[in-house]
């Protein structure tokens, strides 16, 4: 593959990642002019007063063309102007700064536990398959997948915490220096979080490994007279990585998701408590500017996902 | 038992997508040398055969037939008044009066089961529906289309699915006023997109194929082609993917109920009857009945389906049928 290529395929990859923002901005937009009443409604709360709507009306512009509307709110996300809560008295910018460092901590600390987990249990898998280790390992994956966040959390609570007590059911309150400083009360949050993203990992492993044992490569290494840990590790492991690091820029939702619950039911100080807050007090400027900042990562993850696994596997051509 | 489940562009529910298997859709030696042994049956019967093939598919299919006669009919036989709270009856622990116990309000545990259940299972059911009826119409147009309509569209649809979709369907369920036919709507909403993507690759094949194509030489209307070949000829795709939409609408509905965001008092939905054991569970009381009936019935109920969409998905696979 030449690097003409190569560059034709990153400049439409990201042609069409800004096509799919200007969609995602309208249909964020949309979302906002569906609460009853239009956006004022929504930034000045379900009970103002028609003279109020038509002030703020007029004081935020929602009273000119939709298109200048559009065009002024973009350009304001742009210049990381992410909108202002009302309810917290505080613009989502620095609730963002707030809150997403430690958020990113438990998704961090989630994600490594949930590969240190995934990684080698899903190539045992696909070594040892259709054996009883195979199938029990299958069944905890299906239970991963099943089982709703909120609910692996509360049974942990209810085992580790009430009946043995050997963490604490809060998850550790401060900044992220006071969070990382009590090392057991983030045990409970992070292995909920990590059970659920072990699933993912471990059968895309599976099927991975599974994948390439079969391939021509393989083959070829064992008759070379490679040893089967060689072919394994050396070359089995190494290509399936590839699917790993793939997935974990696609799986941006499902990973802001598990924040959400896992937060929720732990009590965790992050972005995703305070997501649930503001849809508790129909805090719209809030809500809006963390989907749109999630959304924005889930957008430039896809595509990150796309480049790498371009880049990482040379069989990848481009028409 | 192929442990496979939906595609990469899955919402966030806890399903998961799989790569495909390596050499799908080429037949090994042995499938190759059964070939020629084919007696043409129908395809349901066929299909009928493969399915039954797999006892945990079976099992899947009882366990949803119990469930919903549990939560339909159930209440017929046990009676609970689920509309006025008790109060004398807070938090009772399981008796032969009250087989699960009550909740903080008075409610009969076993009785907000299946009234919960009834929410649950026709959410669930509804907004599968709704989702796959319009993916499979917008997929189907756009693939068989093409071009620069279906790329815009299509990008339409990545923009969809780019949007987290546990966080949308919160705005949504936080602007509209949550009830059965509401939620509905706001979980199939943003759902379809994932099977519009699916029905499109799937459409794009189907066009070139002869029976199509002819459609247009003896003058068919588009529509036509599309309404009653291509989506006729996508059906196992659209059924497996509605089954595991069930799955997925009941885990979601579950999610929104437990963060407050459900059907409101006194309906419920079994993610909201677990939002209220969170409170109580704190208490170092065992309350044990809040959370674990409500919770197991979500994962029996979206494991079975998950199962049964695996075994659907085998017993369309015609590569499996040639035997």
């Amino acid at each position: 593959m030449g690097g003409g290529a190569m560059t034709t395929f990153l400049i439409r990859r990201v042609l069409q990642a800004i096509i799919v923002l200007i969609f995602v901005t309208l249909i964020t937009m949309w979302l906002i002019h569906l609460v009853p009443g239009g956006p004022v409604v929504a930034l000045v709360g379900l009970r103002a007063t028609p003279a109020q709507i038509a002030y703020y009306n007029h004081l935020y512009g929602f009273d000119q063309p939709v298109w200048v509307q559009y065009w002024k709110w973009v350009s304001q996300f742009a210049q990381g102007n992410f909108g202002y809560s009302v309810k917290n008295n505080l613009s989502v910018a620095s609730e963002i700064a707030q809150y997403l460092p430690k958020t990113l901590v438990l998704v961090g600390l989630g994600l490594v536990v949930s590969l240190i987990f995934g990684i080698p249990l899903g190539i045992y898998q696909a070594v040892k398959r259709y054996t009883v280790g195979d199938y029990v390992l299958t069944w905890v994956s299906f239970l991963g997948y099943a089982t709703p966040t909120f609910f692996v959390g509360l049974i942990l609570i209810d085992w580790f915490s009430l009946k043995i007590p050997l963490f604490p059911s809060q998850a550790p309150q401060g900044t992220v220096a006071q969070i990382l400083s009590q090392p057991a009360a983030l045990v409970l949050p992070v292995f909920c979080y990590a059970f659920v993203a072990y699933a993912l990992w471990s059968r895309y492993m599976r099927s991975s490994v599974m994948d390439n044992l079969v391939q021509d490569y393989v083959r070829t290494a064992r008759a070379k007279g490679a040893s089967e840990r060689r072919v394994l590790w050396g070359h089995v492991f190494r290509n399936s990585l590839i699917t790993i690091v793939t997935l974990l820029g696609l799986s941006i939702p499902t990973l802001v998701a598990g924040a959400i619950f896992v937060e929720v039911v732990f009590n965790y100080p992050g972005m995703g408590l305070q997501f649930f807050q503001a849809a508790q007090n129909v805090d719209f400027e809030t809500l809006m500017g963390f989907t749109v900042l999630a959304t924005v990562a889930t957008v430039v993850g896809n595509l990150l996902a796309d480049v790498g696994y371009a880049m990482l596997d040379p069989r990848v051509r481009y028409s | 038992m192929s442990m496979v489940t939906p595609p990469p562009e899955l919402p966030s529910v806890g399903v998961v997508p799989e790569v495909p298997p390596a050499g799908a859709g080429a037949f090994t030696p042995e499938e190759l040398e059964l070939a020629p042994s084919v007696k043409p049956r129908s395809l349901l019967r066929r299909g009928w055969e493969v399915f039954a093939e797999n006892k945990l598919a079976l099992v899947s299919l009882g366990v949803v037939v119990f469930m919903i006669g549990f939560c339909f009919v159930g209440p017929l036989f046990y009676r609970t008044d689920q509309v006025h709270t008790s109060l004398p009856d807070y938090l009772c622990h399981p008796s032969a009066s009250h087989l699960l116990g009550c909740n903080d309000l008075g409610y009969d545990l076993l009785g907000r089961l299946m009234v919960g259940g009834q929410t649950s299972l026709e959410v669930g059911f509804a907004a599968a529906f709704v989702s796959v009826l319009i993916g499979t119409m917008y997929g189907a147009f756009s693939g068989f289309i093409g071009g620069p309509v279906d790329a815009l569209l299509m990008r339409v649809v990545d923009a969809g699915l780019s949007i987290p979709y546990i966080m949308v369907v919160i705005i949504l369920s936080v602007i509209f006023h949550p009830n059965t036919v509401t939620m509905i709507f706001v979980i199939a909403v943003f759902y379809w997109f994932v099977v519009a993507r699916l029905i499109r690759g799937e459409t794009l094949t189907l066009r070139t194929r002869e029976y199509v194509q002819a459609v247009k030489v003896i003058g068919g209307r588009k529509s036509r082609a599309i309404v009653r070949h291509i989506v006729p000829n996508s059906i196992g795709t659209i059924i497996v993917q509605g089954t595991f939409a069930v799955a997925d609408s009941i885990l979601i509905l579950a999610g929104l109920g437990f963060l407050g965001l459900g059907v409101s008092a006194p309906a419920t939905d079994w993610g909201s009857m677990l939002s209220n054991g969170l409170q109580y569970i704190q208490s170092q009381q065992n309350y044990w009945w809040l959370i674990y009936p409500p919770g197991i019935a979500i994962i029996v109920t979206c494991i079975s389906f998950n199962f049964i969409g695996d075994a659907l998905r085998d017993a369309f696979e015609t590569r499996l049928q040639r035997r």
